[in-house]
């Protein structure tokens, strides 16, 4: 069996698989239960100056549901953790004394003043916790009060702030990524200018979950009223997925240890987000979705797929698909593909002839010698993939490679070598080049 | 020649193509896509209800979550370390009354998740795939007996050896299995899977086989005891009860578990001769199993006649369907009175309307009618046979033995499970948690 054993920033633990600082972590008996169910590690809910802020009485999370009921996404506008730093300090102290092999590291967000964080950090370092995580990414409540995205938004705070923890401690310090930004390399490079020993992303981002139609309140509603809250859950993964390789292949934070989050409800998942640059991954939606058995499945999951690949080491694949991230403008403009519609599984729901024929090339046919058949016109298809996402069964379309002839849709010559954009004719800038 | 309307007891009264489709599969497997679809139905309920219902508390959750992901070999491994015999389980649960009564999905839609099916896809996965998933613990030079090799002893057997104790599995009959390569109803089990599960079973390695070794004839209880650290006997029931009546030695009047053994032990259907009229007296599982099959064997009239109503009757609500759209008549409050010949051969019965008299009890109406038949099948309950376990000195109760909730019997260092212990549900996945149970119980034993 694979060795799923991890090693982030010299913490150890049994596997990658850690919770993200959400209430899954905010006490003693969430984090016992965790360990207990098998998770590798956590991120403690994240601390904050005494007195300890205050949430809303009213509902705190808003979710969408796919059919069926399934959570797709979730929402809250929950502030970080509202009881005394005392409290929480005595818990993880006891927590790490009775787990020894787990990961601990303590979420942190204290005002933006050196004196602040010089305070609260030998209090943390006390308790033998693995290291700490800078929470500059809450973009709710939190942000009015010049803390959490409002940080995390402007990458000189970051650099200053990373710097200051650097300084006054020996603990570990990752930095904890807001995605309300537009380009998430600015923050990583700046927290890897203040010292940082590596970032984690991505926090939650800034959303409204739907109205009430009858109140004409947003979701979720506080007595009439609401407020933009932090999106996450499996419907982030894909932009968390980006910002997540965006860092890894970027060469000036290139080899910036990475912990992912967002969206993480499988073993497959998790190495998604490995695959890509990650060392390890955090998990909040998913487990505040079914609690903590799920952590079962991934672990045997990871392993099993470990096995099938002979990958020993969680090493063996972590960053594997960085070099395959590309800009656009490299991609092989003399790659053809046309579909493929394999009649035997074809359904007849016509679904691939309707979406193709309204919205993009008119290139699957919807008759045949009087009956209802789905055929592909090679010279209409662009080979865009549309009818093959929308096919109900899989494996019924693919892709298929042309290597040689003439693209029936160009009546250009299918040629095998590579050529992007940047020669192409139709660019100004190749052709000014090419003068 | 149609051999359909044929009397008397014939082989070959189907075409190839009947006997193929009569005898295939009752419920073909999932396809991966199936699979995927009925897994994301289910709602990973917390200390989920299927969990408890199942005998051998299989995490039926994590599972089906594990087939969700693309994992289905580590679903076996999810089930197998609960229940090694969970591919025959798939097959032949009763879960409608047992994990998939108690879906949430039920109260949702009355359509619960179709767990037997999923893990039938899941545990066919890993058995095709050959790939061995468990490995002894290190020798503890311990010695155990295990007599009986039907699911309750093949269960025990494969926990001791993972523990690392060396097993000899004594079995009576040639092939391996009990109930599962004898009894169980063949289109649940086609394909040789009884024999092809065994395999797996054994791969673990650790379990040496004596097949012929006959507890009580060509070996000895004692003997055993004096020679191993412990003994566990999984025999089953070895008896049939006997109707009592004037006409039981016709011919043409057979022991139902007997023919259904033989059924299961030749390929070739239409080399069976079934009768053209025929009558199973008794109202459980066997009695459907072996209507079920002789009307599918080409039976032109088979009626299965039981002493009391529907709600005594043992065979559960959806065996008594498959009976019915199988075409077998159901007839209830009706007592054999005695069965009728013709030069030496069946050629009826008598049965005695009752009614139900006070007590739970019933009593004749005094009216009776005649069913004529050229076959007669006796399904009216099997039971244990205690002289194999001799002047052992094993306490029964009742007529089986009894065992505490550890399955330890009455004599030190001997444990017994499955069908032939008091107290059972008389049904496969019951006998596998016995064989377990006794297996856990042996090893703190041993080893405390
Ligand atoms: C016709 C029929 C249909 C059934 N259908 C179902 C079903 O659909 N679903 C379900 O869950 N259950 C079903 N059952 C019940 C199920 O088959 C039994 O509960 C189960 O097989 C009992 O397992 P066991 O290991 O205790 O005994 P068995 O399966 O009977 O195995 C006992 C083994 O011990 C051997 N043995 C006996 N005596 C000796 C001896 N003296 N020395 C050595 N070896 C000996 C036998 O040869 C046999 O191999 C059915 C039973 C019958 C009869
Ligand atoms: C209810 C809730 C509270 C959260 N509180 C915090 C917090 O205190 N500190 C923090 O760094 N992140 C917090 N997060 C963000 C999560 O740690 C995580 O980054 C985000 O939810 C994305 O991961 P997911 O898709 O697995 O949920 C919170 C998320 C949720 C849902
Ligand atoms: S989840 Fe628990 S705390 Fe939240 S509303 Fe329901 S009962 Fe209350």
């Amino acid at each position: 069996m694979a060795d799923l054993r991890s090693e982030f920033l010299g913490i150890k633990s049994p596997n990658p698989f850690w919770l993200a600082s959400a209430p899954p972590t905010d006490r003693e008996v969430n984090v016992t239960r965790a360990f207990k169910a098998g998770w590798g590690g956590v991120v403690w809910k994240t601390l904050g100056e005494d007195p300890h802020i205050v949430n809303v009485n009213g509902p705190r999370y808003g979710a969408i549901h796919g059919p069926d009921r399934q959570l797709i996404g979730f929402n809250n506008i929950e502030l970080i953790t509202d009881r005394p730093l005392d409290v929480n300090l005595r818990e993880i102290k006891a927590v790490k004394k009775a787990w020894p092999d787990r990961a601990i590291v303590v979420s942190l967000m204290v005002p933006c003043e050196e004196k602040s964080w010089k305070a609260i950090l030998p209090l943390v370092e006390e308790t033998g916790a693995d290291g700490i995580e800078l929470n500059f990414g809450c973009p709710h409540g939190m942000s009015e009060r010049g803390m959490g995205s409002a940080v995390g938004q402007v990458p000189e705070y970051v650099e200053m702030v990373a710097r200051w923890c650097k300084q006054h401690t020996r603990m570990p310090v990752i930095v904890k990524l807001t995605p309300n930004i537009s380009d998430i390399r600015q923050p990583a490079r700046a927290a890897k200018a203040g010292g940082a020993d590596a970032v984690s992303l991505i926090n939650t981002i800034n959303s409204i979950m739907g109205v009430d139609l009858d109140t004409m309140a947003p979701n979720p509603p506080t007595d009439g009223k609401g407020t933009h809250g932090g999106y996450c859950g499996p419907a982030v993964k894909p932009i968390a997925l980006n910002m997540v390789a965006e860092i890894a292949r970027d060469p000036e934070t290139a080899g910036l240890p990475i912990s992912a989050i967002g969206g993480i409800t499988t073993w497959r998942d998790a190495v998604d987000f490995m695959a890509l640059g990650a060392s390890n991954v955090q998990v909040c939606t998913a487990a505040m979705t079914y609690g903590f058995k799920i952590v079962e499945d991934m672990i045997e999951g990871l392993s099993a797929f470990m096995d099938e690949k002979g990958y020993s080491g969680i090493g063996d694949f972590v960053g594997a698909a960085v070099p395959n991230v590309t800009d656009w403008q490299y991609l092989n403009l003399n790659y053809v593909v046309k579909a493929r519609i394999d009649q035997e599984l074809c359904i007849k729901c016509g679904r691939c002839h309707i979406v193709c024929e309204d919205t993009s090339h008119q290139a699957i046919t919807e008759v045949k010698n009087g009956v209802r058949y789905f055929d592909v016109k090679d010279e209409e298809c662009v080979g865009c993939n549309l009818c093959a996402s929308v096919c109900p069964v899989e494996g019924c379309i693919e892709m298929v490679q042309q290597t040689s002839g003439t693209d029936a849709r160009t009546g250009k010559p299918i040629d095998n070598s590579y050529a992007n954009w940047t020669t192409h004719p139709n660019n100004p800038q190749a052709a000014s080049a090419a003068e | 020649m149609d051999k359909h309307r044929v009397s008397g007891v014939v082989a070959g009264r189907l075409t190839a193509r009947e006997y193929q489709d009569n005898f295939a599969d009752i419920h073909p497997p999932l396809s991966a896509h199936e699979a995927l679809v009925e897994a994301q139905r289910c709602y990973f309920c917390h200390d989920a209800p299927c969990m408890n219902a199942c005998p051998t508390k299989i995490d039926v959750p994590l599972f089906i979550r594990q087939i969700a992901t693309a994992n289905p070999k580590g679903a076996a491994l999810t089930i197998f370390k609960q229940n090694i015999v969970g591919g025959m389980c798939a097959r032949v649960c009763p879960t409608e009354t047992l994990c998939e009564e108690v879906c949430v999905r039920n109260e949702a839609e009355e359509k619960p998740v179709r767990i037997g099916l999923l893990q039938r896809y899941a545990t066919d996965a890993l058995i095709e795939s050959g790939e061995q998933k468990f490995a002894r613990a290190a020798a503890t030079g311990r010695q155990v007996a295990v007599v009986g090799a039907g699911p309750a002893g093949l269960a025990c057997a494969h926990r001791l050896s993972m523990y690392g104790h060396d097993v000899t599995l004594f079995e009576a009959k040639d092939k391996l299995g009990g109930l599962n390569e004898y009894g169980l109803a063949a289109y649940k089990t086609p394909d040789d899977f009884a024999q092809r599960e065994i395999e797996y079973i054994l791969g673990i390695g650790g379990i040496e086989v004596r097949s012929g070794a006959r507890l009580g004839e060509n070996v000895s209880l004692d003997d055993l005891a004096k020679g191993h650290d412990a003994v566990f006997l999984g025999l089953g029931m070895g008896g049939v009860n006997a109707l009592g009546i004037e006409g039981e030695d016709l011919d043409g009047v057979v022991d139902a578990i007997d023919y259904i053994a033989e059924l299961r032990q030749t390929p070739d259907k239409s080399r069976l001769p079934v009768g053209r009229r025929i009558v199973v007296i008794g109202g459980g599982m066997t009695a459907v199993d072996i209507a079920v099959q002789t009307k599918r064997l080409g039976a032109e009239e088979v009626a299965m006649v039981y002493r009391r109503g529907a709600e005594q009757l043992k065979a559960s609500g959806y065996e008594q369907e498959l009976a019915q759209t199988s075409g077998v008549q159901i007839r209830l409050w009706s007592a054999p009175v005695r069965i009728l010949g013709e030069g030496g051969k069946v050629a009826g019965v008598e049965f005695e309307y009752q009614s139900a008299g006070n007590g739970g009890g019933t009593g004749g109406t005094g009216e009776s009618f005649v069913l004529p038949a050229d076959q007669v099948f006796k399904a009216i309950g099997q039971k244990f046979l205690p002289a194999c376990v001799g002047e052992s000195g094993v306490a029964l109760k009742g007529s089986r033995i009894a065992v505490d909730e550890e399955r330890r019997t009455s004599v030190a260092k001997i444990w017994a499970g499955g069908d032939c212990v008091a107290g059972g549900e008389d049904l496969t996945v019951a006998s596998v948690e016995d064989g377990k149970l006794a297996a856990e119980s042996i090893h703190r034993s041993l080893t405390a």
